[in-house]
């Protein structure tokens, strides 16, 4: 099942929801000839589409917004704060291409900060799905709640069976290791359960921690992988400040904990723009790449080898 | 309008206008884009919205979102007179313990949606008129914008998008005192020919004295201006109005007035003597 296919579906049980888009299209092109006059394109007018889903909302509507991630969460970040945010509606932000998933577009494109701004808005949940099949699981519940909700949009197909049922603030684990514990969300927990994969067959117990959801948070999920791994690390295709990390230390120091974490996003620069696959290369982002920088966090000096001799990441420290 | 209609009208006027010059002190408000838009606020609660204070969740209502948000003491004052707000409640101005402030609350009866930030309610006007073709319902949507709050590029956009989606259920009232914050708007960024501009976007137009009430009958029951389109009407209005001690002056946009202030505005007010005022107004704002 697609995005459209699902999003129809749910259109069609419930004559609230109504489909926006300004003018991004790629994943709802079948939608306008489904839902008539409950597909609005507003043309490439981001502001007025927030409004517009305001003032559809206060009629009782449920309005799914398509734009891409920056110009929906950025151009338009001043409506969503003041008529969304303020007058606490539903309205739903389904923003593509987010983080790394803007492969080549270059800057302007790049979401990298998308869920700092959007979690900063008091009652906004934030949605950031690993696959299609997560993003399928997910919908009905985050077009049902009664909040705002930001949707980083990837359909990108499941490479793991999630095991968690869905629900808003319900992190899903893979392993039970107490070496590493691995936080992620978004496409990048492909990449992660890859290290994760790695990692064990280095001798390091490794549990991966798919978030979901940023807000609502799994607070108990997070806090019990610190209190049993020595090593945490966050990753993301998301500037450093204000993505899992900073939300990572905000919950330690409301709860009065330490934790030795290795940070992996953006550092204060956007990616270098070129297809997805060397993107992740260029970048260090790669299952083997995050592996490596584990193992380099934990012992940088040493050089790492096989049981049998043969070394492991040597190519790349 | 018989002259006693006419007559109620204005008296009516004035006791907003009273309430506006009342909840100048103590903190101030945006007194002279208040008072120029005054009579249209009133005569729209009075004689063309479907609404009243008993049903303002009435699904059938009209819509009436003001925009430029910091003119609410007009609205506050019409309601206050109309009874969706006791008069008395409008001494709790400025009070933390209740929501009146410089800008709309929808904690106030009657107050459909917040605003403050400019060029925001026109984009909220189109979703609500959306809504209602999408329930083939008969409301209308009236949204007051201020002339300097067409400087906003979102003000545009939404232009566009209500003529393209041929909203002719929305109405657009622009408040054209003739200045912003600080200036003259033609000082600033030169604003005319507005009709034309708007009947490039798309819309029908029609401009009034917005202080002449017959000149407001004639054009609102006159709705659509156009089949098809949305319609807009330029209300020429003066800043201050009912007060020419501060008429047409760009140092009298916010203003927190003494006491004493107050009483002779007032009396200014009923044609009395003209007030003589000490008060700087704040640019801040």
């Amino acid at each position: 099942m697609t995005y459209e296919e699902q999003l129809l579906a749910l259109a069609k049980e419930d004559e609230r929801i109504v489909v926006m888009t300004a003018e991004n299209r790629a994943a709802i092109r079948g939608l306008p000839a489904q839902l008539g006059e409950r597909f609005i394109d507003v043309g490439i007018c981001e502001q007025t589409m927030v409004g517009a889903a305001a003032g559809l909302a206060l009629r009782g509507r449920i309005p799914v917004l398509h734009a891409l991630a920056t110009f929906l969460t950025m151009r338009a970040f001043e409506f969503i704060r003041t008529d969304i945010g303020i007058g606490g509606l539903p309205v739903k932000l389904v923003g593509a291409v987010p983080g790394f998933l803007s492969d080549g577009n270059g800057p302007t494109h790049q979401a990298l900060e998308d869920i700092a701004i959007m979690r900063g808005i008091p009652g906004m949940q934030v949605f950031c799905p690993a696959d299609n099949d997560e993003l399928l699981a997910g919908l009905p519940a985050m077009l049902a709640t009664p909040f705002p909700c930001y949707i980083r949009y990837n359909a990108m197909p499941a490479v793991v069976r999630h095991h968690e049922p869905f629900a808003p603030g319900r992190a899903e684990q893979f392993g039970e290791g107490n070496d590493v514990a691995l936080l992620t969300y978004g496409f990048l927990l492909r990449e992660v359960l890859e290290a994760q994969r790695l990692l064990e067959a280095e001798g390091l117990a490794c549990r991966v921690v798919n978030l979901r959801t940023l807000a609502p948070l799994d607070k108990d999920m997070l806090l019990s992988a610190v209190a049993a791994c020595g090593t945490v690390v966050t990753v993301e295709d998301h500037f450093l400040t204000g993505g899992l990390y900073s939300i990572l230390a905000e919950l330690l120091l409301a709860h009065g904990m330490t934790a030795s974490v290795l940070a992996i996003a953006m550092d204060s620069r956007w990616f270098r723009p070129a297809t997805l696959p060397r993107v992740l290369e260029h970048e260090h982002f790669t299952g083997a790449h995050i592996a490596r920088r584990i193992l380099h966090a934990l012992a940088p000096e040493e050089e790492f080898v096989r049981g049998n001799g043969q070394p492991l990441f040597k190519t790349y420290l | 309008m018989t002259d006693m209609e006419h007559l109620a009208l204005h008296e009516r006027a004035m006791r907003v206008r009273e309430h506006i010059i009342r909840m100048s002190t103590d903190g101030g408000c945006f007194i002279g884009a208040s008072l120029s838009c005054t009579d249209l606020i009133m005569y729209l609660y009075s004689s063309v919205l479907n609404i009243a204070p008993d049903r303002v969740d009435d699904a059938q209502r009209d819509y009436f979102l003001l925009s430029k948000g910091h003119d609410v003491p007009a609205v506050y004052g019409t309601f206050a007179e109309l009874g969706y707000i006791g008069a008395e409640r409008l001494r709790n101005h400025l009070h933390a313990h209740d929501v009146l402030y410089w800008h709309p609350n929808r904690g106030v009866p009657g107050v459909e949606f917040h605003s403050g930030s400019l060029g925001h309610l026109l984009s909220v006007g189109i979703g609500v008129a959306l809504d209602i073709r999408l329930r083939k319902a008969g409301n209308r949507v009236f949204v007051m914008l201020g002339d300097g709050e067409l400087n906003e590029g979102s003000v545009w956009e939404a232009c566009l998008v209500a003529g393209a989606q041929k909203l002719d259920q929305l109405v657009v009232i622009i408040d054209r005192n003739g200045f912003q914050a600080n200036l003259r708007t033609e000082e600033l960024l030169p604003l005319e020919s507005l009709e034309q501009k708007f009947e490039a976007f798309g819309w029908a137009v029609r401009r009034i004295d917005g202080h002449s009430f017959p000149a407001m009958e004639d054009a609102f029951s006159s709705l659509p201006f156009e089949q098809g389109k949305p319609s807009v009407l330029i209300a020429d209005t003066v800043r201050g109005k009912g007060l020419p001690s501060i008429e047409q002056r760009a140092d009298r946009w916010f203003v927190n007035f003494s006491g004493e202030e107050v009483s002779m505005l007032l009396d200014e007010l009923h044609g009395h003597s003209a007030a003589q005022l000490h008060s700087a107004a704040l640019h801040v704002r």
